[in-house]
């Protein structure tokens, strides 16, 4: 199902009554989320992302702007008609009921044509339950589960009545890190087999780098970039995104454009042909550093962290933006510690540069 | 371990020494008393032990109306002001405008003296040479004839009594229904609601097991305070119960000790030890059934 959001705003009131002002939850949203795809709505803690969820569920209703499924407006279809499948962040399993009747539950809701007998939708739950392998725990109560076991069931509760779209809230935040691997591992096989529209909600960016076939990128209620992971990671519309994305993260020095080259102090490190003259905030990804002697960017050495196919080389830089600079480099390389001086050369497509004051990427050409 | 042991059971025997001489020694006391033939609170001499006393209790016409009075009160005061509440609690956690309002007066009547509230039910119901009660120019006006509740029929006074008992439990239960519903995470709501749950089926499947628990508790507390039910209906009938035919277990045995009747302590243990068993039972039975309704 494809699912189109025009203008969608939300507001609430402000929480202190004395001020009128209302806090903008969710700003202008324009999307169009192609059908069967795995998509994941990323940004930091509260910008809204929830609530954009939320919005997509029907359990909260925009205050401008239309939501569609295919072609149908949904905008205003109360939650329970809208057909969508939704995995809490803490679950929500009923504590009451056996992993079968929690499974169950939604079959129970059908009315009149739709109503299933006792035989198919016991039939239909253990279907979904063995899509998320764990048709052996039916007669279990979730206190009797795992963390990723209630994870599961709770994937299994929302696929079981073949949702228009599958909802994800935070799905992989209660789960240890090992756990988190797998399950994400899990959601992608999910999706990819029942082929329903999935959005799921994420504060961590490798998490959604990692399955979404699209992410989108959010930062105060608005949507800063939309596209496939490895795009995003590429071409970042702004300096919010490269920050946000990519483990460790991008290393940001105060630089400047003179004369067709980039200044990182007083060192001429690549020339960027097209770049506006004056200051800029200069970009550059981890990968993106060549240890050479005759570099252009001089750094002080930290030190070395070695991770077994490569190493990363921290160093300090005055005019860096981060406490320390992380570089990653083959392990084949030797860098030698006793050193204090480290030198790098840049690779021109790992260096992003940003307006100073509007953030704006700022396009060159590296030749 | 040793010393820990004697440790123990120092910080317990304070405890133990008020419990002991509280209620321990005095429920023993109250079996002997029970099973003490003749015994004469004077000279503190009986003829002998046996059953005689119980004998003479069950079949005493006052204290079988007690009993049969006491479990039509129970039987329906129970279910009623339970469900009662549950509605109540339900229909305040459900609205937002004047919730608090609401919340205050149906707890008012907890705070309110049970014999000053007799006194109002009085004026509700009492039929006199000036006026029929209030309730009664009520019936008149919908087109009934007058009833005589205070003085009247056996079902007329029941049910006062029973509405009586209904409206003075009431608020307790819908305060701690209140904020057993009000603990309920609202995640249960939202996923049922996005699984397009009908409002009675989240009630029934959802709600009420979620806070079974309490309402449990409401429960037995509930039978185990309408068997001991005595001020209500002296309230309302006056003390003398067994000539108004409204008399209560726990009423008898006062009668028994103090009353018009009073003087025989050895009735009124067997009397209390008989009311003593039919708690116990019917909390077992409450207990029993709880196992399988109840989730924890």
């Amino acid at each position: 199902m494809k699912v189109v959001l025009q203008n969608v705003t939300k507001k609430f009131p402000n929480r202190n009554k004395r001020i009128k002002e209302e806090v903008i939850a969710v700003n202008k949203f324009n999307v169009e989320i192609p059908d069967g795809k795995l998509i994941g709505l990323l940004g930091p803690s509260g910008c809204g992302k929830s609530t954009a969820l939320n919005l997509l569920s029907g359990l909260l209703k925009p205050t401008e702007g239309r939501i569609f499924f295919g072609e149908d407006d949904v905008t205003n279809l109360p939650a329970e008609n809208r057909g969508v499948g939704l995995v809490f962040q803490n679950y929500a399993l009923y504590p009451h009921l056996t992993v079968l009747q929690n499974i169950m539950f939604p079959l129970q809701n059908f009315k009149g044509d739709k109503k299933l007998t006792k035989e198919v939708m016991k039939e239909k739950a253990y279907e979904a339950a063995k899509l998320v392998q764990i048709d052996t725990l039916m007669d279990r109560k979730p206190s009797e589960l795992s963390g990723g076991q209630q994870q599961r069931v709770a994937i299994a509760r929302a696929l079981v009545k073949m949702p228009r779209i599958l909802l994800l809230d935070e799905p992989l935040s209660n789960l240890d890190a090992r756990l988190r691997l797998q399950t994400r591992e899990e959601i992608r096989r999910i999706q990819r087999e029942t082929k329903i529209t999935t959005i799921f909600v994420t504060h961590d960016q490798e998490e959604a780098m990692s399955i979404s076939d699209l992410i989108i990128v959010m930062k105060d209620g608005s949507i800063h970039q939309i596209g496939a992971p490895q795009e995003v990671y590429d071409n970042p519309v702004d300096g919010f995104v490269a920050k946000f994305l990519g483990t460790p993260p991008i290393n940001m020095f105060r630089g400047r454009v003179e004369a067709g080259k980039l200044w990182i102090g007083d060192e001429a490190v690549l020339s960027v042909t097209g770049a506006p003259e004056g200051p800029v905030a200069a970009g550059i990804r981890p990968e993106g550093f060549v240890l050479d002697e005759k570099g252009p960017l001089s750094c002080k050495l930290a030190e070395i962290e070695v991770m077994g196919r490569d190493v990363t080389v921290v160093s300090t830089h005055e005019e860096s933006e981060n406490v320390e600079i992380r570089s990653i480099i083959s392990a084949e390389n030797k860098v030698d510690l006793a050193a204090e001086k480290v030198r790098f050369s840049l690779k021109p497509n790992k260096v992003l540069l940003f307006d100073v004051t509007t953030d704006a990427r700022i396009y060159f050409n590296a030749n | 371990m040793e010393n820990n042991n004697k440790k123990g059971w120092l910080y317990l025997i304070p405890a133990i020494l008020f419990l002991g001489v509280f209620m321990v020694y005095p429920l023993i006391d109250v079996l002997i008393y029970s099973v003490e033939e003749g015994f004469n609170f004077a000279s503190g001499e009986s003829f002998g032990v046996g059953f005689y006393n119980y004998s003479y209790v069950l079949h005493d016409t006052y204290f079988l109306q007690a009993v049969k009075n006491t479990f039509i009160l129970v039987l329906i005061t129970v279910p009623v002001s339970t469900g009662l509440a549950l509605l109540i609690s339900a229909g305040l956690a459900s609205i937002t405008k004047l919730k608090e309002l609401f919340q205050t007066v149906y707890f008012l009547p907890y705070v309110t003296n049970t014999l000053a509230v007799g006194l109002v039910f009085m004026i509700l119901f009492k039929k006199t040479p000036y006026s029929d009660g209030m309730i009664n120019v009520l019936i008149q006006a919908f087109g009934g004839s007058t009833v005589d509740f205070l003085d009247g029929t056996y079902a007329a006074k029941m049910f006062v009594l029973c509405a009586y008992t209904v409206w003075v439990v009431l608020p307790f239960k819908v305060l701690i229904l209140t904020s057993a519903l009000a603990s309920v995470k609202q995640d249960y709501y939202n996923a049922a609601k996005v699984d397009g749950t009908s409002k009675a089926r989240i009630f029934f499947r959802i709600t009420l097991p979620m806070i079974s628990p309490t309402v449990f508790y409401l429960v037995i507390t509930g039978f185990i305070g309408a068997f001991k039910a005595y001020s209500d209906a002296v309230a309302l009938f006056g003390t003398d119960l067994n000539a108004a035919g409204m008399n209560t277990m726990v009423g008898y045995i006062y009668d028994m000790l103090y009353g018009d009747s009073g003087g025989y302590p050895s009735f009124a243990s067997a009397a209390a030890i008989v009311l003593f068993s039919i708690i116990l039972t019917i909390t077992c039975i409450n207990l029993l059934v709880s196992k399988k309704h109840v989730h924890y």
